[in-house]
């Protein structure tokens, strides 16, 4: 059912570059303050067109040249966060791949308790559960650490569920083929049930490397070290200045190099990304 | 190269549904033995408790003298084709070919051996490199063979192999499995729903029905004694008639028409083959009155249907040969299977 009528497609056309507009102005907005100098956008009139300060902005704001109002260099940041995204993306992959593989191919006494039991957490994200983690999280003596950064918000259903349902969908002969070819549970895991969902890790780690990247609200629980701040929560602190005006163009350079890595990670897996999501050949 | 003997064998599921039992079965060394029977007879299950893919509940599995009920599949020396092919997607057909070895840790140069001579039998050669995916059904149906054959086992097992396949390439894989199997002498079970596969392909038939053997035999032995009503219907095509009858004083009386009978008094199943029909003249010995209902033309011959006393009878005629509407047919007495009410062969 295609229709084929002009007025249509530049009706559908006009949509999408308003859904455009809405998504990128604010980043665009973002980028030309990071270009002009600090008062340019508390003036009441917002420019429109990028400034002639990007280099010196930029500079100062890597070279960590702007002590008033950042005591931890940008490029700690943003090492901060790397690996706390990483950390996230890699321990939630590792932990639902395994859980999902024994909740679908192995019988074990309260199998459908432990089905449950992970069910649960999808009600339960940080943000509702976030007292008593946080105590746990301090009781263990994880307080300003990677390890406290990460490890709550790397056990989750999401992840475990997608996984249980691309094994569903690879035959039970694979696996038997693969009991005759004398394949023990360990070898069919990493020779068959890997490689067949390539894709989807590369799926979920896109999308789970940006849900760690954009982290807020733990972060700044969680940290009182400065040297584990992550660039997310850093921006805000930026903000944040008492008796002088923040300096927005710094505040927006910090934003668009925040920006990047999430970018950079979606364009270099867009390929897999993709094919992880739509793709169900088996 | 193995007998496989089953002795007593029985599945039950933990809920205690029965799939199959009582099963005894001698598959002698090189034998071509197919599993035929309708769907829910519990032959697959059998092949997979051979396999070791189904856990034995009851009686023993032996392979080569060995019994295996506690080995896992990769140990009982077995190889297996499937349905579905079961092919690794993401592997080329050498790994495909390969993995199985692999995991044995043959040496690498055993293994090139193998796979290019299973890749020269089976004429794969030109697809090595390829992944399934890029392979038509009967390629993929010849790389699962492949797979089988590497590992030079006691033992194929197949379950349904062919069920995937258009019409005319299974009736090609059918001869070309057979063939395989002959050259290579390796003892085969196989399953398969399908009568006719199992009439061309076996050395011996093993009709199973709700769990348990029904008749065990050569094809022709099957198709011209069928012990029960239920394997004489199963096996041939068309199904052999089935009308009921009467016996009377040493007299069998069916259709209008008397035959000399044997055995006790009293009602019985007659069967008749559609090829063991022929046309009589109305008045003669035996003759059964019958009104021509339709008539299938095949080509080689044609299937004439009949109302004989209310029943519908198929009757096979040679092509050309003309039929009525009110005719005659007659059947020779030695070609009359009589069964008696509970569908058991009486035996004549």
């Amino acid at each position: 059912m295609v229709e084929n009528q002009r007025w249509l497609d530049v009706l559908a056309h006009l949509t999408l570059i308003l859904g455009v507009a809405v998504v990128a102005l604010p980043v665009y907005l973002a980028f030309v303050a990071s270009t002009h100098d600090p008062s340019a956008f508390v003036s009441g009139l917002i420019p429109l067109l990028p400034g002639d300060a990007m280099g010196e902005t930029y500079a100062a704001v890597l070279e960590g040249g702007v002590k008033s109002q950042m005591s931890v260099p940008i490029l700690l940041m943003l090492k901060n966060s790397l690996i706390v995204a990483l950390l996230i993306a890699f321990g939630k992959i590792v932990i639902s791949i395994l859980s999902a593989y024994a909740i679908v191919y192995f019988r074990f006494p309260f199998r459908q308790l432990a089905f449950w039991m992970i069910f649960i957490t999808l009600m339960l994200p940080v943000e509702v559960r976030i007292v008593p983690t946080f105590k746990v999280v301090a009781d263990l003596g994880l307080l300003n650490s990677y390890a406290g950064l990460s490890v709550p918000l790397i056990a989750s259903a999401t992840a475990t569920f997608l996984f249980r349902q691309v094994f569903l969908t690879i035959p039970d002969e694979l696996m038997e083929a693969a009991r005759i070819d004398g394949a023990g549970p360990f070898r069919f895991f990493r020779d068959v049930l890997l490689p067949l969902s390539r894709t989807n890790i590369a799926a979920l780690f896109v999308i789970l490397f940006i849900y760690g990247w954009n982290q807020y609200l733990w972060p700044i629980l969680v940290t009182t070290d400065e040297g584990f701040t992550t660039i997310v929560a850093g921006i805000k602190r930026m903000a944040d200045v008492v008796d002088s005006e923040p300096l927005w163009n710094y505040i927006m350079a910090t934003a668009v190099l925040a920006m990047m890595p999430p970018v950079l990670v979606v364009i270099a897996m867009q390929r897999l990304f993709v094919k992880g999501l739509v793709e169900t050949e088996k | 190269m193995a007998a496989i003997t089953i002795e007593n064998l029985g599945k039950t599921y933990a809920g205690g549904a029965t799939a199959v039992t009582g099963i005894d079965l001698d598959i002698r060394d090189g034998e071509f033995v197919v599993l035929v029977g309708p769907s829910g007879c519990g032959k697959s299950t059998l092949l997979r408790m051979i396999a070791g893919l189904e856990e034995i509940t009851e009686g023993t599995v032996r392979i080569g003298g060995r019994e295996v009920n506690r080995l896992e599949p990769a140990e009982r020396d077995i190889a297996m084709v499937f349905q579905n092919y079961a092919l690794y997607p993401h592997m080329t057909v050498r790994q495909n070919l390969s993995y199985g070895l692999k995991n044995r840790r043959m040496a690498r140069a055993e293994i090139t051996r193998r796979v290019d001579e299973a890749a020269r039998i089976l004429e794969i050669g030109q697809y090595l490199d390829r992944r399934p995916r890029a392979l038509s059904g009967g390629q993929r149906q010849r790389v699962a063979m492949g797979r089988a054959i590497v590992r030079e086992p006691a033992a194929f097992l197949f379950d349904e192999p062919l069920s995937n396949l258009d019409a005319k390439l299974r009736v090609t894989m059918r001869g070309e499995i057979r063939a395989l199997q002959r050259r290579l002498g390796t003892t085969s079970v196989y399953v398969t729903h399908d009568q006719l596969e199992a009439m061309t392909m076996a050395d011996r038939l093993v009709v199973l029905r709700g769990g348990r053997i029904e008749q065990v035999g050569t094809p022709l032995d099957v198709y011209r004694n069928p012990v029960s009503t239920f394997v004489a219907q199963f096996i041939g095509s068309p199904s052999m008639n089935l009308l009921p009858g009467v016996i009377d004083g040493g007299t069998l009386r069916l259709g209008g028409a008397r035959f000399a009978g044997t055995g006790a008094a009293g009602p019985v199943t007659v069967g008749i083959r559609a090829e063991d029909l022929t046309i009589a003249r109305p008045d003669a010995e035996g003759a059964m009155a019958a009104q021509l209902l339709t008539v299938e033309e095949l080509g080689s011959q044609r299937l004439g249907y009949f109302d004989i006393a209310g029943e519908r009878v198929v009757a096979a005629f040679p092509a050309g040969q003309v039929l009525r509407t009110d005719m005659a047919l007659t059947v020779s007495p030695a070609r009359l299977h009589l069964f008696d009410t509970s569908g058991c062969r009486i035996a004549a």
